[in-house]
This record gives structure tokens, C-alpha cells and sequence, in this order.
């Protein structure tokens, strides 16, 4: 398997690159771990005419912590998303299971949010969690809110001319909890049914915030806002969990194919979310500060 | 119908196995064809055409990745090493040692990648479990051993780097890393999904 | 013949390191320092490469090729259709099943992926550019992607172009007696169903197929390297072929094949095309597929329809067998096998159970579906036929209320009952089936388990206990039975000793990773006391070794490792009347023993091997002819019956379907173990390909006939993470006819365990009311089964 032809751009900071990028933002893609584009290339899917190498930029592989929110650059593997005490909770769940361990070493989490792939597996926790995006164009730095910045099938809301640079994943003040449940026939495939599943308590115990993610059972990457919002206000039981489940479950658009039939899949969802929910309020019963008096 | 023209060449430098090579090359040159092909190293193999078998593993500054989805220009200033890079001062690495005295290989086809990936690992934990080991593997198929000598020799050879084995000394086998220092691998969450 | 628990005893020390050592792999000390020479490794000078543009529908006519924009690039050195060669007679080639397959399609497209064209060029980079260059026109026809649809009487014919061909179907064949055996279903108190289709699998070698052709213009030499288990009857089908002479193919498969399972035994129209460009240009061709390539056009596995039916009295005793299979062909009847068995071996169906009469019957038919019918780490389809009777068997167990090893137990052949001729006519040469079984029993706390399991669905969890027990049949010849296109299977091995009792083995067959350099080397040393690491052993080049068959079926210690054991015994003859000489004693008392000769009762009087391998350069017998060499080809009197137990203990996950592998116990009766740490090895590998197959990997297509499974991201290989973990046993009951007792290994674990995990996973949910689940038993399989069976109530 060869790729075609291309045009090698290397980037010697963030402005080239965006400068590069404006210049034919059509043919131009801007290549960081490549473990996606480059694989679209040797199948002859893609022919970017000019790929600019943002490899050298070092000062964007970071993953760390700052104004309340981790803060993960446009370079930060997904490797070092598994090996950073930073992150928590859905996040820290999802990163080992991402492709497999020597793709991880290459992929940035970065990439595969812009990617917009309906089967990656990012994109449903950042919706889980609320995480935003920063993007870099002619015109300067912006941030979109993740919900925002996924349109479609493949498609980010990125101007022409624009890259990601940064995502934020805001870091919860409370008691917080967070799972991906994701089903996978092997190592390095893509989810049959993946399940974000984040939750915030109040004070008193109820569910202060809630989040709901899901991947590949959705035309693309979709927060299922009808679920979190039966589960926002409300103590935690069971069944409140199996409610916020089958809504889940009847908000994915799965269809039958290879690997199972939609109405399996829809099982599988509304098992994944309430297992999901249940995971993420013991992390966030965990994660209380112990006063000695709760039991 | 894109254009298919050759492109311009990018010179492209990179030091492999302690060798700095300096080659002119087409960027759209796969770092698997430029070691097989352009520096002659063919213990890296090429096994599938999307990214899943592992066979074409190298270390890149330490770390273990898939080379058939790398260009080579994208190593420019890059430390590699391959398999042939694993014998150093006439000494075999312990994995390699290990590989033949467990029985850790049949067609040796996938060898290359799983001793590099095995040798990778144990830099950051010599005395790894059985799980731990099948996870630093699972993103490298094999279709002969049925993994289980795979596994074993790799823990063998922690057990004589733990003892103090003649092979390569720690130091070698680190390679500098100028990309991050956020990357110390610490064991991934094992959880199973949807307990 | 009954079970010995362990290994007999050894003949040699371990610095010999004959029969039963489990000395370390010679092999190993290049493979581990990345110096292994595999196909892509070749490297000739002037060098081109070629690839193909393949077919992107399942059917359809060709209109029109126009490769006049890639001719026209640079680097393109050519580009070659059908037409092409048709203009040399090559555009068809014959099948290893008496068929023939278009090298280069010139009428029509028969399925997904066929080879339409190819480009040679200086750079792998531009053949790959090049092939976008080629414009084809083509006609869609409707596509026919099922057996049961090609039979249709109204379906649209596939091989149009065949002479006398009318339909689709491709063979009828039948085995046993249709009387007997409705007789025997006349009498039974029940009858047990069974409708399941083994699917679509490809064996998938990590080293894909691939060639390197050179073939000098001026002499006529036709250097060819090519990925072979079968070098010798590729050199004697390209003669027939492509009509070279003979004595000018050199064969070479390389020193190392990066696996091969059944997948290198066939010619690839890619190979014949490669050798033809290399002939019309005068500069070596190289091919080497991709793997999708590989995984949409190569020989495929599996792929039966089957309907199994078993006649059983209350009592749990089985009075017969009845089978209807179907086999999905595709476009060209490419099975590897024997000419005389259309449906490979599958008539071993019976199994490992004495019962009167059994009947099958077997049709083929073409599809739009990739040729082959290889045996993926399988004798001929006998891993279709062990799983059907393995899963019959189980459900049989179930409906009589017994449990499935007390079942198998009651109706085993019996040790005393050996040579067994079965009720469709293979005789069995020897085993200790309840032993085997009883003791992989013990082994698994087999009462216990049942113990837990009940215990386990009380507290609502799924466990699941699968027991399989089969019997393989490997090592073809006899050459009076078998022969693969006309050429019988014998295989051969020729050795020499060197003055300074080095050793040179040059054998028919061909290792893809089984080790033979190393245990054909123990086998020699067993023979004559020469130290395995003193023996090179020589495969793989067609000028440079005897005649053989090649390695697949299992057959290369079975036939292969006889003929160099008895012709290694033929040197030690020889070599007892030079140590006589040297001893001055007559010959009929020298014994041979770990390397040294003595007389016997003065065990002081003594010359070595070495000493005799010197002498029979310099101081030979009066009249005796020098040297010390020989060659044999052996035609073994009958294939050898490998067979094993088999207990897999899984959990089933009743929400989602997703089943784990708590425990895999395999114990494995190969007779005589050459080397047991390769055995093992080879016991690992192909119990997870058998969980592969049972668990995740198959090939399928929708009803366009496209191909869903051509590439690493569809077709699932399982990882480290997956794979399971064994437990391995042995008997050791050796074959009575081999020399040596040997009887193959390494496709027993693929053949006996897909039927141990799928009767593990129905094990826990029949009583639920699943009594069948298709391979690959995919989590959404069992949960729907579950789900349709309580809806059924």
C-alpha cells in the first residue's frame, strides 16, 4: 500500500502552520500523529495535495492543568493522555482502550477530535464532559464548545483556514465520576457501541451535572441531552439510572451490520449507560472527601 | 483525478541503531520502505495495510510505533531503532536470548515487533505480569505461537535483566527524548469495560 | 495399543538431542536478529514491480481496458491485460482441483477482487499510481453470493465459458451407505438436527503471498521465488502451465515463509503473471500482495452449509449418521486436495465413535466469491466435518439428558478396537480415546465444574462447559489413494555425511515456521547418534532437494520425517558394516547406540560416528562403493489419526451476549513426540486460531457480493489480549505404521477446538432453549439466540 504524492511542509511554529493552511485550505491538511490520515492515504481514500508536519512544534505535546480545566495540546499523544495523573474520570477510562498501544504512541487526541470519525472514540467523552476546543486561524484563536464543533459525518465546524490547537476538558469542583464503556470485537478496532457516561453530585447528593456520549451508534459523535437532563437535579437510584439508560438506548440510531444488529445494539447501549452511570457514581462517591460521617 | 507527479525531494536525516543516515527522499516515502528498502534493514516487515498487524514495529526515540504509518520524513532528527539495532557489542539483547529459550517464535515473521515492543517495556517495568505484557502486545498480531511463549519470553527476559544479565546495559537502550516528558508510561487502567 | 502417559524413553543424550528433546530451534538464531530471508527480502538487480488492479464488483462483464495513460508514465515499463495473455495461451490456468481460473480477466468478472490487470514498473510506488491510470469499462451482472441461491434452477451462470458446464453446481459426491443408514434411522428412538454453516475464514498468514520472477531470455532459465509450501509441484504445474521445460524451473521458496496454514499451497494468477512479464521484458518481476490483495483473492477456508443428523436410542447410544453438505466454492472449484475426494476428507465426519453406518452426501457449487477451499491448518476439510459431529454430538448428549462426556464416553471406539474402520472407510491406526478424555477430566475437575455451574446459574450466571474430542486424519499419501493434480503424494528425503560426520538433509517438504531444520535434524540424530546441531537441513529449493509434495495437512512428520528416518536407517546399515571393518568384528554384532558402534559384550570396543563417517571416505570395506549418502521417497501404507480431548470452561454475560474464556484444557495425542517444546508451540497456535474462527474471524459479503473482511480492520485476528490462555496434556500413542510412531500435530488444535468453544458458550444457554449459535459465535449472536429462544418460550 503506497500513498499518493504529496507536497512536505514542515511547520516551524503555529503560524506557518495556519499561514500554510490558508494558502489552499482545500488540498491542505495539517498532519500531527497521522495514524488516521496516513492509513486514508495508502487505501487511496485521501490525496491531500499538501501536508503540513506539525511534528516539530514540541511546545504543544502537553496534557496539564490550568484555569480549572486540563488543557491537552495539539502534539500530546494519546499515550500521554493514559500516563497523565491530570485527567479523570471518562477521559482517563477512555484513553488505554483508543486504538492500541503503539498507536497511541503516534494518534493525538487532538487529531481525532478534528477527525469527526462517528466511530472515534474522543469525541463522545468531550461531549460527555463539556469540553471545548480551541481553534487557530488567520483571524487568531477562538474557542468553540465541543457540542458546536461537531457537525457531521467527518465534519468539524473549523473556518477555512483554521486548526485545532488545544482541547479543554473542565475539571469538575465537586464530587465527580466518569466512565467509557466501550465495546470492541478486539484490540484496535473501532466501538461497536461506545457509551461516555460523566457525573457531577451537588452537596446534598443529587446529580449537579450529568453527561451522556456515544459512538458509532450515532450518524455521528452525540451528547444525549434528553438523558441528562432526567438525570440533573435528581438522586441517584437504580432506576432513575435504568430511565436515563432506555432513553439513551432510544435516542442511538444504530444500524445491523457485520458486527451486530440494531436491536442489539440498542441493548447494548442501555446496558453500557446504566453500567456506565453506576461506575461513574461510585468514582464520584470515591472521589468525596471523607468527613468520617457519611457511612 | 488527482495529479500523480513526483514531488519534490525533502533531505531527511535520522540516526538508526547508533548510524546517522542522511537520504534524499520523496515525501511520501513510508519510514518501513526507507529502512527495508532505502538503509537495507529488512527485520522490519510489512504485514497489512492498516496499521493493525504490528509487524512493522520499530522504536522511535524509545517508543515503540508502527512505521508503516509514518512517512520518513516525519523522523527528521529522529533516534530509531529496529531489530537488527537489538544486538549490541556482539551481545544479544536478554529479549532475543529469551525469545529463542522460551520458544517465543515460529514463522519469525512477527518477532522483530514483539521483541522491540517486549524490550521497550521492560525499560519501564522489568518484572511486568501476564496482563501487562499482553497489553504492550496488543496492538502486534502473531498467528503462529498462540501469544503464550510470547509472553513468557518477554518476562524471561526480565528476569535476566532483574539478575544483572551480560546483555545490554539499561543505558543503551535509552534513547533521548526531546518530545515530552509527559511520557512515562504508567500502567494503563486495566479496568474491564462495564464492570 | 494403549496410552502411555508419557514420552518412550530416550534414545540419545541430550547433547545428541534425538527424539524427545526439547532442544532449542536452530532457526531461531537468524529469525531473532532480524536476518531472516522471507520473500520481500529478495533482491535481484534491474528489479521491477508489479501490482494488480483487481475488480471492484463481485460480477461482470468486461467491456473494454484502456491502459494507454499508465503505459504512458514514467517508470511504467508495462502494463499487461488478458488479452496479453491470452496471445501467449495464458490467460486460464488449471486449478489444484481439476478446474481453471483466469490468470488475467479476459470475458467477464467473477468476483470481487479478481485480477483484471497489472502494471510493471521501476518503483512499487508507481505501480501503485499507475493502476489509477487504467480506465475499464465494465457491465454489471446481478451477483450470486450464495450456494443455495446458485442452485437455483432459474440462477444466472457463473462459468459460462466452461465447456459442458450448464449450471452451477460443481461436483456431487457421495460416501457410505445410503441403506445402512436409513435402516439405522429406521430404528432409532430420536433423531438429532443439526443446520449450520461454517463460515468464510482465510488462514492469513502475516507474510502475504508474493513472487520474484527471473527468467533469463537467452538461456530459458526461470528463476522463480515464490511464498510455496508446495516448491516441487509449483515447478511441475508452472511447466504445465506455462509450458517451460521442467529442467530450466528453479523453485526457491525462501528460507523463511512467514507463515503459510494452507494459504501458500496454491499457484496465484499473480505469480503466473509476474513470471510472463518477466519473460516478455528479460528483468526480474516482483510481486508482493497487499493484504487486502491477499485477503479478497487467496485461497479462502471453510465455507460448508451443513445439515448433520444423528440417530440415537434413549439410552445415548449413536446407530448412525446422516449429512447434506453444500460448499460455497466460488467462481473456480481452486480446492487444494485430493483428486479423488471432491469435498476433501470431510467423510471422516464420523468421528471418533463406533457406529454402523453413516452416509453423506456432498454438492459444490460456484458463487461470485473468491476461488480456494484451502485447508486452513486443516487436513483437506476435516475441520468442517470434526466440528459438525463435535456439535452434534453435544446437542445429541442434551436431547437424551446424558451429559455430553459420559456421552462420548459411551459411544468412543475402543482402544482394543484399533486399526477401526470407520462407517465411510478410513481406518483409523490407533488410539486410547476414553484415557484421552478422562484424563483432560481430571485435569479440569470436570465433576466439579458441573458443581459450579449449577451453583452458578442459582446465583443467575452463565457458565458454560464445551467438551470436544476429535480424530484427524493427516499425512496423505498413500500415494495409491491421494495425489494432488495427478502427482502422488509421497515425499522424500535425501542425506549425506560428510567425512567429518557433518550432515547434510535435504527434504521435500517446506517449513513456514514449524521448525523442521531443527526437528528433522532431532530425527537424524535419533537414526544415527549424529548431534542435531551437526545436521543443516536444506527446503525449499527445487534444484537443490528430492521431489516432495510440500508441507500442508500435517504431513510433513508424518510422511516427510519417515523418509528421513528410513533412509537415515538405510546410512546406519551401511555405516554398521564400516564400524565392523574398523572393529574387526562381524557386523551382526555392532550396535548403534546415542553415536557410538560397539560390539556387543565389549562395550570398550568402540568407534563413533564420526569414525565411521571418516571411513567411509577413507578406509572402506573391500568392494564396498564410498561415501555415506542416500535418498528415499516414502509412500506411507496410511495417513496417520492424530486425535485429542478438548474441555473449554466459558462465562456468558446473559446482557449482552459477550461470553469470556474462564479455561482451555487440550490434551492432544500426536503419537510420538519429536521435539516437545515445538509440539506445544504448534498446540498453542492452533488453538487460537480455532478460537479465532470460533470467536471473531470470518469473511462475508453482502449481497452485491462485495467482500466485508479484506483487510485488518474487518477481518478479526484476535491479540494477545483475547487470545485465552491453555492448559496442555498428552498421551502418547504412537502411529503402528510410521517409523518412528510420529503422527502431526500442528492442525489439530485448529480442527479440534472451534467445536469445544461453541459447545461451551450453547452449554450455557441450552437450557434456556439455544441449541445452535453460527460461527463466529459474535456477542450479539448469543444474545439474540437467547432472546429469540425465550421469546419462543
Amino acid at each position: 500500500m503506497f500513498p499518493a504524492t504529496y507536497e512536505y511542509l514542515r511547520a516551524g511554529s503555529i503560524d506557518e502552520a495556519v499561514a500554510a493552511l490558508a494558502e489552499d485550505p482545500d488540498e491542505t491538511r495539517i498532519l500531527a500523529g497521522g495514524q488516521s490520515l496516513i492509513p486514508m492515504m495508502k487505501l487511496r481514500f485521501a490525496y491531500p495535495e499538501r501536508l503540513v508536519d506539525i511534528n516539530g512544534l514540541h511546545e504543544l505535546a502537553y496534557v496539564r492543568r490550568e484555569n480549572g480545566h486540563v488543557a491537552v495540546g495539539a502534539l500530546a499523544r494519546h499515550a500521554d493522555i493514559v500516563a497523565s495523573d491530570d485527567v479523570t474520570g471518562a477521559v482517563a477510562s477512555a484513553a488505554p482502550w483508543v486504538a492500541d498501544p503503539l498507536v497511541r504512541n503516534r494518534g493525538t487526541l487532538v487529531g481525532s477530535v478534528a477527525h469527526c470519525d462517528p466511530e472515534g472514540d474522543w469525541n463522545s467523552v468531550l461531549l460527555a464532559t463539556g469540553a471545548t476546543v480551541v481553534a487557530q486561524g488567520p483571524n487568531g484563536r477562538r474557542e468553540i464548545d465541543i457540542t458546536d464543533f461537531i457537525v457531521g459525518l467527518f465534519e468539524n465546524s473549523l473556518d477555512e483556514g483554521e486548526m485545532v490547537v488545544e482541547v479543554r476538558i473542565p475539571v469538575p469542583s465537586g464530587p465527580s465520576g466518569g466512565v467509557y464503556n466501550k465495546l470492541e470485537r478486539k484490540i484496535g478496532d473501532y466501538a461497536t457501541v461506545g457509551v461516555a457516561t460523566h457525573l457531577e453530585l451537588a452537596d446534598d447528593g443529587t446529580i449537579a451535572a450529568a453527561g451522556i456520549g456515544l459512538t458509532s451508534v450515532v450518524p455521528y459523535a452525540t451528547k444525549v441531552t434528553e438523558a441528562e437532563e432526567m438525570l440533573v437535579g435528581q438522586m441517584p437510584t437504580e432506576e432513575l439510572f435504568a430511565d436515563a439508560a432506555s432513553a439513551t438506548a432510544a435516542a442511538s440510531n444504530p444500524h445491523t451490520d457485520v458486527r451486530g444488529t440494531e436491536k442489539w445494539k440498542r441493548n447494548i447501549v442501555d446496558v453500557y449507560t446504566r453500567r456506565g452511570l453506576a461506575s461513574a457514581l461510585d468514582q464520584a462517591h470515591a472521589s468525596e472527601p471523607t468527613t468520617g460521617s457519611t457511612a | 483525478m488527482t495529479d500523480l507527479t513526483t514531488s519534490t525531494a525533502v533531505t531527511v536525516t535520522m540516526t538508526v541503531n547508533g548510524v546517522e543516515h542522511s537520504s534524499e527522499l520523496d515525501p511520501r516515502t513510508l519510514l518501513v520502505d526507507h529502512i527495508r528498502t532505502g538503509l537495507g534493514l529488512t527485520g522490519t516487515h510489512i504485514g497489512c495495510d492498516t496499521t493493525s498487524c504490528g509487524v512493522c514495529t520499530v522504536l522511535l526515540d524509545g517508543k515503540p510505533i508502527k512505521a508503516c504509518t509514518m512517512f520518513a520524513v516525519m523522523a527528521d532528527g529522529a533516534e530509531i531503532m529496529t531489530v537488527e539495532g537489538l544486538k549490541q557489542n556482539g551481545e544479544l539483547h536478554p529479549v532475543q536470548a529469551a525469545f529463542k529459550e522460551k520458544h517465543g517464535l515460529q514463522c519469525g515473521y512477527c518477532t522483530p515487533a514483539m521483541m522491540l515492543v517486549g524490550a521497550a517495556l521492560l525499560e519501564e517495568n522489568d518484572d511486568p505480569g501476564d496482563d501487562e505484557v499482553r497489553w504492550a502486545i496488543s496492538g502486534n498480531l502473531c498467528r503462529c505461537t498462540g501469544y503464550m511463549n510470547i509472553v513468557e519470553s518477554i518476562q524471561e527476559a526480565g528476569a535476566q535483566m532483574r539478575a544483572g544479565s551480560n546483555g545490554v546495559e539499561a543505558d543503551d537502550m535509552e534513547l533521548q527524548d526531546e518530545q515530552t516528558d509527559a511520557d512515562r508510561p504508567k500502567e494503563a487502567t486495566m479496568q474491564e469495560v462495564a464492570e | 495399543m494403549t496410552a502411555i502417559e508419557d514420552q518412550p524413553e530416550l534414545d540419545t543424550t541430550p547433547d545428541v538431542g534425538g527424539i524427545g528433546h526439547a532442544i532449542k530451534r536452530q532457526e531461531d538464531d537468524r529469525l531473532i536478529v532480524g536476518q531472516g530471508t522471507y520473500l520481500d527480502d529478495v533482491v535481484l538487480p534491474g528489479m521491477l514491480h508489479m501490482s494488480i488492479l483487481r475488480a471492484p464488483m463481485a460480477h461482470a462483464k468486461l467491456i473494454s481496458i484502456d491502459a494507454s495513460a499508465a503505459e504512458a508514465m514514467d517508470g511504467v515499463v508495462a502494463v499487461v491485460t488478458g488479452e496479453l495473455m491470452a496471445q501467449h495461451d495464458l490467460a486460464w490456468m488449471p486449478t489444484l482441483s481439476g478446474d481453471t481460473q483466469a490468470v488475467l480477466v479476459t470475458d467477464k468478472v467473477r468476483f470481487q477482487g479478481q485480477e483484471v490487470a497489472a502494471v510493471i514498473a521501476t518503483d512499487p510506488y508507481i505501480a501503485a499510481d499507475a493502476l489509477e491510470y487504467i480506465n475499464v469499462e465494465y457491465e454489471q451482472l446481478p451477483a450470486i453470493t450464495t450456494p443455495q441461491q446458485a442452485i437455483e434452477d432459474d440462477a444466472v451462470m457463473i462459468r459460462d465459458e466452461k465447456e459442458g458446464q450448464t449450471d452451477n453446481r460443481v461436483y456431487h459426491w457421495e460416501s457410505g451407505d445410503a441403506e445402512a443408514t436409513d435402516a439405522a434411522f429406521e430404528a432409532a428412538d430420536r433423531i438429532v438436527t443439526l443446520e449450520t454453516h461454517y463460515p468464510r475464514s482465510h488462514p492469513s498468514p502475516l507474510e502475504t503471498c508474493g513472487a520474484v520472477a527471473d527468467v533469463d531470455p537467452v538461456t530459458g532459465q526461470a528463476t522463480i521465488y515464490v511464498t510455496s509450501q508446495a516448491p516441487h509441484a509449483h515447478r511441475t504445474l508452472f511447466a504445465m502451465v506455462a509450458g517451460l521445460p521442467e529442467h530450466k524451473i528453479r523453485i526457491i521458496s525462501p528460507a523463511d515463509l512467514g507463515g503459510g496454514f494452507g494459504n501458500k499451497v496454491p499457484i496465484y494468477p499473480g505469480y503466473v503473471v509476474a513470471t510472463a512479464a518477466s519473460l516478455l521484458i528479460g528483468k526480474p518481476v516482483k510481486w508482493v500482495e497487499s493484504r487486502s490483495d491477499n485477503l479478497i483473492s487467496t485461497g479462502f477456508a471453510r465455507d460448508y452449509h451443513m445439515k448433520g443428523e444423528l440417530a440415537v436410542t434413549d439410552e445415548g447410544k449413536i446407530l448412525g449418521l446422516r449429512v447434506n453438505m453444500l460448499s460455497d466454492q466460488g467462481a473456480f472449484f481452486a480446492d487444494a486436495q485430493p483428486t479423488k475426494f471432491k469435498a476433501g476428507l470431510f467423510h471422516v465426519v464420523t468421528g471418533s465413535y463406533d457406529y454402523p453406518a453413516a452416509h453423506v452426501v456432498c454438492d459444490g457449487a460456484y458463487t461470485n466469491k473468491a476461488p480456494g477451499g484451502v485447508a486452513y491448518r486443516c487436513s483437506f476439510r476435516i475441520t468442517e466435518a470434526s466440528f459438525l459431529i463435535e456439535r452434534l454430538v453435544h446437542n445429541a448428549a442434551f436431547e437424551v439428558g446424558m451429559d455430553p462426556a459420559e456421552f462420548r464416553l459411551k459411544n468412543f471406539i475402543q482402544p482394543e478396537q484399533f486399526p477401526y474402520t470407520t462407517p465411510t472407510g478410513f481406518v483409523y491406526d490407533s488410539g486410547d480415546y476414553p484415557t484421552a478424555l478422562r484424563k483432560a477430566m481430571d485435569h479440569v475437575g470436570y465433576e466439579a465444574l458441573r458443581e459450579e455451574q449449577r451453583q452458578a446459574r442459582e446465583d443467575g450466571r452463565l457458565l458454560g462447559i464445551g467438551v470436544a474430542h476429535f480424530t484427524e486424519a493427516v499425512g496423505a499419501g498413500p500415494s495409491k489413494d491421494y495425489d494432488i493434480a495427478g502427482i502422488k503424494m509421497f515425499d522424500s528425503a535425501e542425506l549425506r555425511v560428510h567425512p567429518t560426520g557433518k550432515a547434510v538433509l535435504k527434504v521435500g517438504v517446506k517449513t513456514q515456521g514449524q521448525g523442521h531444520e531443527t526437528t528433522f535434524a532431532q530425527i537424524v540424530a535419533s537414526e544415527l547418534g549424529i548431534p542435531a546441531t551437526d545436521v543443516k537441513v536444506v527446503h525449499g529449493d527445487t534444484d537443490n532437494t528430492p521431489y516432495g509434495l510440500g508441507t500442508y495437512a500435517s504431513r510433513s512428520t508424518p510422511v516427510g520425517g519417515a523418509a528421513t528416518a528410513v533412509v537415515a536407517r538405510k546410512l546406519a546399515d551401511k555405516a554398521r558394516k564400516i564400524a565392523a571393518h574398523l572393529l574387526e568384528a562381524a557386523e551382526g554384532d555392532i550396535e548403534l547406540s546415542n553415536g557410538q558402534f560397539n560390539v556387543a559384550g565389549s562395550p570398550d570396543r568402540t568407534v563413533s560416528i564420526q569414525d565411521v563417517s571418516l571411513a567411509a571416505y577413507t578406509d572402506l570395506p573391500e568392494g564396498m562403493e564410498p561415501g555415506l549418502e542416500g535418498v528415499h521417497y516414502y509412500d506411507p501404507p496410511n495417513l496417520t489419526y492424530p486425535y485429542g480431548s478438548y474441555i473449554v470452561v466459558v462465562e456468558v454475560d446473559l446482557d449482552t451476549g459477550e461470553w469470556t474464556v474462564d479455561r482451555m484444557v487440550a490434551l492432544d495425542d500426536c503419537g510420538v513426540r519429536i521435539n516437545p517444546m515445538i509440539v506445544e508451540g504448534q498446540i498453542h497456535g492452533g488453538l487460537t486460531e480455532g478460537y479465532a474462527m470460533s470467536s471473531m474471524q470470518w469473511i462475508t459479503f453482502d449481497e452485491d457480493g462485495n467482500c466485508i473482511g479484506s483487510n485488518y480492520m474487518d477481518y478479526m485476528i484476535p491479540t494477545a489480549w483475547e487470545t485465552p490462555k491453555f492448559e496442555l496434556l498428552e498421551t502418547v500413542v504412537p502411529s503402528p505404521h510410521h517409523p518412528i510412531g510420529a503422527k502431526g500435530v500442528g492442525e489439530s488444535p485448529t480442527v479440534g477446538s472451534p467445536a469445544a468453544f461453541v459447545n461451551a458458550v450453547i452449554d450455557a444457554v441450552q437450557h434456556l432453549g439455544v441449541t445452535n449459535i453460527d460461527m463466529p459465535v459474535m456477542p450479539h449472536r448469543v444474545w439474540e439466540a437467547i432472546d429469540a429462544a425465550q421469546s419462543a418460550g
